[in-house]
Parts: C-alpha cells; sequence; structure tokens
C-alpha cells in the first residue's frame, strides 16, 4: 500500500458512512461495557434488524466516549444534525432510541446529555480525537478519521533528525509521569550507533483508579501503532514492543488485531507504505506487578527476567533491550505523535502552558457527579476540572482535596484549587502530574486513612530488590496504621517523617523514591489530622476505629 | 586506560576510567558498609548501604554501580549518609529475625560487624517478625530463611561463577525469598552441584554447613578471587576460545 491507496481507502470508507443516513455509537470501552454496554449493542442490532433499517442506520461498537460514570453511552449521528449522546442506556431505552431516530421523530429527552454540557465544552480532544467516534477494531474507520496519514508525510517528505526536530519544537513531555522532554529522549536514541534499536511503549499503568492507558489502547489502537511506527522511523529503530498490563485483556486482544491488519495492509511490517522503512510491532503482557510500569523493570520484563529496575545510568536510550538504544514512551506520548506530525509542532504548541505543552488526559475518579475520561489542555485551573467538567461534589459535600499521581504523587488542598494543571506548578505543590489518575475528597475522607491506602498499595507492589523500599514501606505502614488505631505517640509521627525522607532518598527506583510523597503530602497539608487522631483521639473525617491506645499510656495506667 | 581525578571528602584521588567509585573507595581505604556488593560479583545496588553524596547531583548514588567520572566530588560520610545507613541497618534487622546469640555465624556475621562498626546498638522499629521456615533437606548445608537479607550474593554466585542456576528470588517485596529450582526443596534439586560457593558467600547464617552450632560457622570467599585472577591471566581454554 502506497500513500494514494491510503487516501482511496479513506475516501471509500467515507463514501460508506455517508450512505446510511444515521450511525448510532455504542461505547464498547471496559467502563460502558461493565454497566451493560454489550446487551445494549445488541439490542440495538436487533431493533435495527427487526425494523429493517440495515441500509439506513449503521450502528458502530466505538471506543470511549468520557462520562464513564454515565454509562452505557450511545451516540447518534443522523446526517445534517447535531449528534445527540444519550447517557445510562438501557437495552428497552435503545430500542426506543432506534425507533425514535427511525421515525425522525423528537430525540428521546430524558437519557440526552446536553451537548454544551461543561463536561464536553472544557475539554479539548487531541489524543482522544478519535475516540468514542471510531470502531476500534477497523483499520478502515482510522484511516477514514486520517490515519496513517502522518506516517506516509513522515515517511515521504521528512528525514529521522526533523521528525525529533518536530517533536522538539513541539515541546511534548513524556505522559508517563515524570515529564522528560519526549523529542530529546528520540534524539538521543537516534544519535546512538547500534546495529539494532528498539520501540517500547509502555501500556503497564497500574495507579489505582487511573485508566487514560487501557482508554486510548482500547478506543485507538491504530493510533499508539501509528505514534510507535514513526518513533521507530526518527530514531532506526525495527523492531517496537507493546506491553500491555495483564489485567488489560480487551486491550490487548484489539492491539494485537490492530497490528495484525495494519500489518496485512503494508502500514506496519515490512516497507512501510512502500517505502525502504520495515517496522514490526509485538505485544507483551505483563503479569501483574506495578514497578514493571518502572522502565527498567519494564524491559527486564519483556527481556523474560524478574521484572526488577535496575539503576541508571545507564539509561535505556543507550543500553535497554538487550544492551541496544531503546526508546521507551507511555503509550499516551506516542500517542500524541500522529497529531503532532499532521498538525505541526507550531499549531501543537500553542496548546498548554509555555513549559507544559498539548493537552493531558485524566481519569477523573472518586467523590464528583460525573467521573470518566477527560483530556483538557495542560495549564487548566484544578477548580475548571472538578467543578465545571466533574460537576462538583455531590450531595452538597465540600471538596477537600484531590490526589493526582496515584501513590507516587500527592495531594492538592482546596486553598490551591486554582493552581494550573502542569509539570511544575504540580511539583511546587509537592504532588506530581503522574500518568493522569485525579481522584476527588470530600470531607468524609480522612487523609491518614489515605496515605495508608497508598502506602499498603506501595508496600504490595515493591519489588523488594533493594531494602528501604521493601522494608521502608512496610514500617512507615505500621505506623500509619498505629495512627488511625489510636496506638500512635507524636515519637511515632516524627519516626514516619524521618523514615519518608530517609525512604525517599536512598530507594533505587521511583516506585521506592516516590512512596513516601503521599504520606509528606499529606502531613504538609493536614497535619492537624494526624494531631486530632494522635493527641485527640479524633478523626475528623469519622473514618477511623480509634479503638487503641498508646503503649506508653498502659504503663502509666 | 584514561586516568580520571575526582574529589573524595575533600581530598584529590585518581582512578582509573571505568572503575565503579566503591573499589576506589576501598582502594583509599576509605570504610564504606557493603552487604549486598562481593568483588567478583555483578553489582545489584540493593543493600543501599554505600550510598554517597555527588555534588550537583539532586539524588544520592550507591557506589558499587556508579562509575567514576571526571571531576566528580564525592562526600562519603556525611552526617545524613551516616544516619540513613544506620537507619537501613535497623531495617533490616527488624525484617527477619537477626538474634545473634543464637546464630551459628554470632561473631563472623557480615551485618553483625556492619552494625557494629556503625554502632546500631538497638532497632527503633517493630520487629516484623515473619514466619519463615527452614529448608534442611540438603545433605550438607542448610537454610535459614530467618536469616536472609535478600543481599542475591547466592543467586549471583551460583548463576555467575558456579553456572548451575539453582538459586533465584519467588515473591515480592517484604515477601520475596530465595528459593532452589522452582521453589523445590534444596536436597531435591537436580541442579544444585552441591558446591558450597553459596553458602560461603552468604554475609549471615542465612546459608551454613549442617552440623555447625552457635557461632562455629565462618566463611571464606578467597575462591572468588582465586577465580578472578584466573580470568586476567586466561588461564581457562574455554574463556580464551570464546574470545
Amino acid at each position: 500500500m502506497n500513500r494514494a491507496d491510503l487516501e482511496s481507502m479513506a475516501q471509500r470508507e467515507q463514501q460508506r458512512q455517508q450512505a446510511f443516513r444515521c450511525r448510532i455509537l455504542c461505547c464498547a470501552s471496559t467502563p460502558c461495557l461493565s454497566s451493560g454496554g454489550t446487551a445494549v449493542f445488541d439490542a440495538i442490532n436487533t431493533a435495527v434488524t427487526e425494523l429493517k433499517l440495515d441500509a439506513d442506520v449503521q450502528p458502530v461498537a466505538t471506543g470511549c466516549m468520557g462520562p464513564c460514570s454515565r454509562g452505557p453511552m450511545v451516540t447518534v449521528q443522523e446526517q445534517g444534525q447535531p449528534d445527540v449522546v444519550y447517557q445510562q442506556v438501557t437495552p428497552e431505552v435503545a430500542r426506543v432510541i432506534v425507533a425514535e431516530h427511525a421515525s425522525q421523530q423528537k430525540s428521546f429527552a430524558d437519557h440526552v446529555l446536553p451537548s454544551d454540557d461543561p463536561f464536553f465544552a472544557k475539554q479539548q480532544k487531541v489524543v482522544l480525537a478519535n475516540s468514542g467516534l471510531i470502531d476500534p477494531e477497523k483499520l478502515e474507520d482510522y484511516v477514514a478519521h486520517g490515519g496513517y496519514l502522518a506516517l506516509g508525510y513522515a515517511l515521504r517528505e521528512m528525514t529521522p533528525e526533523s521528525v525529533c526536530k518536530e517533536i522538539i519544537a513541539s515541546g511534548l513531555r513524556g505522559r508517563g509521569g515524570a515529564g522528560f522532554p519526549a523529542g530529546l529522549k528520540w534524539d538521543m536514541v537516534r544519535r546512538e550507533k547500534a546495529d539494532k534499536k528498539f520501540i517500547v511503549a509502555n501500556g503497564d499503568e497500574g495507579d489505582p483508579g487511573a485508566y487514560m492507558d487501557r482508554t486510548l489502547m482500547e478506543s485507538d489502537p491504530h493510533r499508539v501503532l501509528e505514534g510507535m511506527a514513526i518513533a521507530g522511523f526518527a530514531v532506526g529503530a525495527e523492531q517496537g514492543f507493546l506491553y500491555v498490563r495483564g489485567e488489560y485483556p480487551v486491550a490487548a486482544k484489539r492491539l494485537e488485531r490492530a497490528i495484525r491488519t495494519a500489518e496485512r495492509r503494508g502500514l506496519l511490517g515490512s516497507r512501510v507504505l512502500d517505502s525502504g522503512f520495515n517496522f514490526r510491532v509485538d505485544v507483551r503482557i505483563g503479569a501483574g506487578a506495578f514497578v514493571c510500569g518502572e522502565e527498567t523493570a519494564l524491559m527486564a520484563s519483556i527481556m523474560g527476567n524478574r521484572g526488577q529496575p535496575t539503576t541508571r545510568p545507564p539509561y535505556p536510550a543507550q543500553k535497554g533491550l538487550w544492551g541496544k538504544p531503546t526508546l521507551i514512551n507511555n503509550v499516551e506520548t506516542f500517542g500524541n505523535i500522529a497529531p503532532i506530525i499532521s498538525g505541526g509542532a507550531a499549531w501543537y504548541s500553542t496548546i498548554g502552558t509555555p513549559k507544559s505543552k498539548g493537552t493531558k488526559i485524566f481519569a477523573l475518579a472518586g467523590r464528583v457527579n460525573t467521573t470518566g475520561l477527560i483530556e483538557v489542555p495542560m495549564g487548566i485551573t484544578l477548580r475548571e476540572i472538578v467543578f465545571d467538567i466533574g460537576g462538583g461534589i455531590p450531595e452538597g459535600m465540600a471538596f477537600k482535596a484531590a490526589q493526582t499521581g496515584g501513590p507516587s504523587g500527592g495531594c492538592i488542598p482546596a486553598e490551591h484549587l486554582d493552581t494550573p494543571v502542569d509539570y511544575e506548578s504540580l511539583r511546587a505543590l509537592g504532588s506530581i502530574m503522574g500518568s493522569g489518575g485525579l481522584i476527588i475528597m470530600d470531607e468524609r475522607s480522612c487523609m491518614v486513612d489515605v496515605a495508608k491506602f497508598f502506602m499498603e498499595f506501595c508496600m504490595d507492589e515493591s519489588c523488594g530488590k533493594c531494602v528501604p523500599c521493601r522494608v521502608g514501606t512496610v514500617q512507615m505502614h505500621r505506623v500509619l496504621e498505629r495512627i488511625t488505631e489510636g496506638s500512635a505517640t507524636m515519637a511515632d509521627l516524627e519516626r514516619l517523617q524521618e523514615l519518608c525522607t530517609m525512604v525517599k532518598e536512598t530507594s533505587l527506583c521511583g516506585l521506592g523514591q516516590s512512596a513516601p510523597n503521599p504520606v509528606l503530602s499529606t502531613i504538609r497539608y493536614f497535619m492537624d489530622e494526624y494531631t486530632a487522631h494522635i493527641t485527640h483521639h479524633h478523626c475528623p473525617a469519622g473514618k477511623c476505629t480509634l479503638d487503641q491506645q498508646p503503649v506508653s499510656e498502659w504503663v502509666t495506667a | 586506560m584514561a586516568v580520571v581525578t575526582l574529589t573524595i571528602n575533600d581530598e584529590m584521588v585518581s582512578a582509573q576510567e571505568g572503575q565503579s567509585l566503591l573499589s576506589v573507595l576501598h582502594e583509599h581505604g576509605i570504610e564504606m558498609p557493603t552487604l549486598c556488593h562481593l568483588e567478583g560479583l555483578s553489582e545489584r545496588g540493593g543493600c543501599r548501604l554505600c550510598m554517597v553524596e555527588l555534588e550537583g547531583n539532586a539524588r544520592l548514588q550507591a557506589a558499587c554501580v556508579t562509575p567514576v567520572a571526571e571531576g566528580i566530588v564525592v562526600h562519603t560520610h556525611s552526617e545524613r549518609l551516616v544516619k540513613y545507613r544506620m537507619m537501613i541497618l535497623e531495617l533490616l534487622f527488624s525484617e527477619r529475625n537477626h538474634i545473634c546469640a543464637v546464630c551459628v555465624m554470632n561473631g563472623h556475621c557480615e551485618l553483625q560487624a556492619e552494625a557494629a562498626k556503625i554502632g546500631m546498638d538497638h532497632v527503633r522499629y517493630d520487629y516484623l517478625d515473619p514466619d519463615l521456615p527452614m529448608d534442611a533437606s540438603h545433605s550438607r548445608f542448610g537454610l535459614d530463611h530467618n536469616r536472609c537479607i535478600l543481599c542475591t550474593r547466592c543467586v549471583r554466585v551460583c548463576d555467575e561463577i558456579e553456572g548451575a542456576h539453582v538459586w533465584d528470588v519467588m515473591g515480592r517485596g517484604a515477601n520475596s525469598r530465595v528459593i532452589t529450582d522452582l521453589n523445590q526443596a534444596w536436597g531435591t534439586s537436580k541442579s544444585c552441584t552441591s558446591c558450597g560457593k553459596c553458602v560461603q558467600v552468604c554475609p549471615t547464617g542465612a546459608l551454613f554447613t549442617k552440623g555447625a552450632t552457635v557461632a562455629e560457622m565462618e566463611k571464606q570467599h578467597d575462591f572468588l578471587r582465586w577465580i578472578l585472577d584466573g580470568r586476567e591471566k586466561n588461564v581457562w581454554a574455554y574463556e580464551r576460545n570464546g574470545k
């Protein structure tokens, strides 16, 4: 296949879709499937067949539409009319929707989500542009939405050097959490001299409550593959690995299928788009370890070894998989590549703040009215995310804190709600951007309990290689447990803080170095809660049992 | 080999390029506590006792896995580092069962020696007291998980020197354990050559010769030196041919 074939494939598919008067898009992403999406899609299909609308109406199973707590979601695209989005669709409602749109009556108002809802209005979709609009299992659908044009353009009109320059100029930073400039990393790998180089896409997302990568891989797998292929061309690699978390079977299945179709059509594999460039991608499935999201541990896992991190340097860019230079980026980073190449770095760098460019996907979870997957321009304030997009806190409760970056991040209290969300501002607050988990907490959350939850997570997920993380997390968890039980003293709190600093500074990899962050940031903003637990035996949120006493009190009694 | 100059604790020293910082520290007689490091085995960087401060680098670095570089300024015994080393040792002692008085290695144990050198005389953390088994199925050696500090010297010596790879690690975090074969009893291992190298490199009383009683076990790892010297002199035909 060459670029002309690609364009004609896009045109054919566009014409085919326009032949239908109406397309009914039904979300087939994990959250909607788990709330009954399969039955809804079946009901739509049956209704279309029963009403003999096959030539008129096309039901499509798509990727994520965003407001996951309101699922199953259905979008109806009617020609010459604005899209109508339905929420909480049941099979019965689905049948009515089909019937009403078939008879061109007015839409089924009860379940309509208004299109000017701030949930949609404040978002800007770049990476998720196709998510919820295309069938992730159909290559043609992606191509009809401009897919693989960026790869074709890069292969014909650009040199590896100019691709790297473009990525540097775009200001794109790694979306895995640390925010290292992606273009610089690409250029480092490009400059390395080696007979073989590798591309790795990190889809081992493990933060509790986060599912940005899963959704991207499930909703638009070809976008990730296209980004990887462009990266392969830019750095001179012919082999890519997509490391998918073991808990994401749907994503892995869709990616496998996407790779096979793309290879069959000559968009991956040998002589990509009739050029001299070859690029193969293989999926590797993780076995359920959080630490494998750390790049050196991930590479060990790909090579079939125990998933344990090693010290850097040497960085993967110098010595990665099998000792060869390896470019490793998050799947969301790869999702940004095609838009940058097609839209140009100049366009991309207009989005966001001076130091953090582009958009970021967040998994909005916790105590907000609408939870779901959102993509917002960098620099948006937390207040806009929580109160406009998320629709505020339910049951009239007050906002207490937002946890960004999962177990590696920290909390942001109400007084900092107007902070712009970008890498530097969040770091200044003692949190991190992280991979995009965003958990909102209200007055009913006890911050000590939250810190304990994340410490328990890190304790369970520590690989056990270095002592501070292996034993330190257990000891920190013990102290936090004592605080929530009521048997801690102020000396314990001091010991906890001391341990936090030590584990942060001496651990081998990012997991241990960031494990104390939730504790440190809750101590920083909610010290009064810690002291209330210890000195007054009182949990302000009413969550902790506090049914124990410090040993010292036993002795004095 | 090129020579680099670096500053260690306000003193200029020279070293060969490619050397690890830890070996330079040892050459200059600077006392550095180590547990997972053993000359002749690959570096692990896991015990975090040899952490040093490098000026201009916000992060502490483990000396064993840090190569020397021109002009680096190293501090090895700042107040913070000594405190952290003490805390790491306390954590190690709290993790399993390290009651010296009843241990075969009492008086010869590297963990005990490091604690004594640094002046760690009590543990401020909870003893975790995990319920761990012993493996006495091997005819000559015994394994006591309670004394294991997971330095993985046994894993590395068996893989890198003996070439049998009997040992490995299973589980993760505080539940990690060294295992023989695929977590089978050591005595039933088909791959074990009973060479005893793992026992000799073990820093604590986790691996011991059967029949040893309290304080009787002494270990010698000079065999690693002989092997290294042999390699340097290229005495083994298969290694010559390999090159």
